[in-house]
């Protein structure tokens, strides 16, 4: 059967994991390969690590972080952040990415996804995409915004997810800002309306705060992955123990412990 | 030495990698001699049936065809995999290697496509690539289209139907899964066909 899976996400700074409450306050929280092993060993279904602060002058520092982590990780491996053109992602698949995540740079060119995905298949290619509530509307829809979250685009979130598998992409990975950092639950209702939309993966992001809330964005929310940070960095959930409590409310998982 | 065949069509790095790992030692090649020299051989790929047409292009086909018929093992794995049945309906009248009888097809409507993520293997007995692999192993998947469960199948996974997750003969194999991101399972795997 296949299982839900259970994504640890490593944000990046300087080529060191880093974790702070929406991006304020970050502190170290250790080696990226060191950090990514770890998770594997104890269940991680996945990895993805995201460079948050994606300046130039970090490029290089990143990829050496992704060389290191690739050398001995050997579960599917995303890396985003700061993936702006086809060169770009071409250099990430070199340092070892198994697929990379673009946000920002697809919503600006759609077209990019149908570049990478031409280049290194639909599944290597995950579109980001950050949503909200839209408070300007009455029926609940909810908006992108890019740019580390900053900009708001006007676009429709369920539109552009559509738009994005259209154009060629291999998964979505759907982060609530409403809920992100604030450990009070994945936006289900989000997840399920994006997820009924599109037949490519979702990776539903944003809130994780227990193993209640897996089970909640699995069962209620039809994620088809969930992927979180904080609570995995510093051992608020730990993942074995998570996939034994998803296990026993009927969640299928891979057990790897 | 194992051959991993170069046809330009997907990101060859995490199967060089899992094999680095394991002490093998590997060429990543689009030469056909190369192919002869080497003592196995492995056909990765993902993507599109389509992109095999590269193997034809490159001037792969018969070396691989022979190299098989010659009794060196040989891996395909997902869309390599599926290079060793006849056809698929991806690519209607591109011919496979036909090695293995019958036709990749998509997945039914009543399930998402692609298919991605860890599914779980229904192990047969007597298989020389899949030796001391658990029943109900998980390894990963990323595919929309399926090889059909033939007698040469050596697992079966289940995704709206069973297909075959593995195939054997001789010394012929192939997988539709990726071994090189399926944790300590898949290279378990890889381990195996490097001691077959």
């Amino acid at each position: 059967m296949l299982t839900k899976r259970i994504i640890a996400c490593l944000d990046m700074d300087g080529g060191r994991v880093v974790k702070g409450v929406r991006f304020k306050n970050l502190r170290d929280a250790g080696d990226p390969a060191e950090c990514a092993m770890a998770h594997a060993r104890n269940g991680a279904d996945e990895i993805v690590l995201l460079d948050i602060t994606a300046t130039s002058g970090n490029r290089r520092t990143m990829l050496d972080a992704v060389r290191a982590t690739a050398r001995s990780l050997f579960v599917p491996f995303t890396v985003g952040g700061g993936i702006r053109q086809l060169e770009d992602a071409a250099a990430v698949f070199d340092a070892g990415a198994d697929k990379i995540a673009i946000n920002s740079a697809a919503v600006s060119d759609p077209a990019l996804i149908g570049r990478i995905a031409g280049r290194f298949g639909s599944q290597a290619v995950v579109v980001a995409i950050d949503a909200r509530k839209d408070a300007r509307k009455v029926d609940g829809s909810f908006e992108v915004f890019v740019a580390g979250g900053r900009v708001s685009t006007g676009r429709d979130a369920i539109e552009w997810a559509r738009q994005a598998a259209d154009c060629g992409a291999g998964e979505i990975l759907l982060t609530s800002m409403d809920r992100d950092g604030t450990q009070s639950g994945f936006d289900c209702r989000l997840v399920r309306e994006v997820a009924e939309a599109v037949s490519i993966p979702v990776i539903a992001s944003g809130g994780a705060g227990s193993a209640r809330h897996f089970i909640d964005v699995f069962q209620d929310g039809r994620a088809d992955a969930a992927l979180a940070a904080s609570i995995f960095h510093f051992g608020i959930e730990n993942i074995a123990e998570l996939k034994r409590e998803l296990r026993d409310a009927g969640v299928p998982v891979r057990w790897a412990c | 030495m194992i051959a991993i065949v170069d046809y330009g069509a997907c990101n060859l790095n995490s199967v060089k990698k899992a094999f680095d790992y394991l002490g093998a030692k590997v060429v990543v090649t689009d030469q056909p001699a190369a192919l002869g020299a080497a003592d196995k051989i492995v056909v990765p790929g993902v993507g599109h049936f389509s992109a095999l047409q590269a193997l034809d292009r490159a001037g792969l086909r018969e070396p691989l065809l022979q190299g098989a018929s010659g009794g060196k093992p040989f891996l395909g794995i997902c869309l390599g995999m599926q290079w060793l049945f006849e056809g698929s309906e991806e690519e209607i009248g591109m011919a496979g290697a036909g090695i293995f009888s019958g036709t990749c097809r998509r997945f039914p409507a009543t399930v998402k496509s692609p298919h991605v993520g860890w599914n779980s293997l229904a192990v047969q007995e007597n298989t020389k690539l899949l030796r001391g692999i658990p029943q109900e192993s998980h390894v990963y998947y990323t595919h929309s289209f399926h090889a059909p469960v033939i007698p040469a199948a050596t697992a079966t996974s289940e995704y709206g139907l069973q297909f075959a997750a593995a195939v054997e003969r001789d010394n012929v194999f192939g997988v539709q899964f990726h071994p090189e991101k399926s944790g300590e399972i898949g290279l378990s795997i890889l381990k195996n066909f490097c001691e077959v």
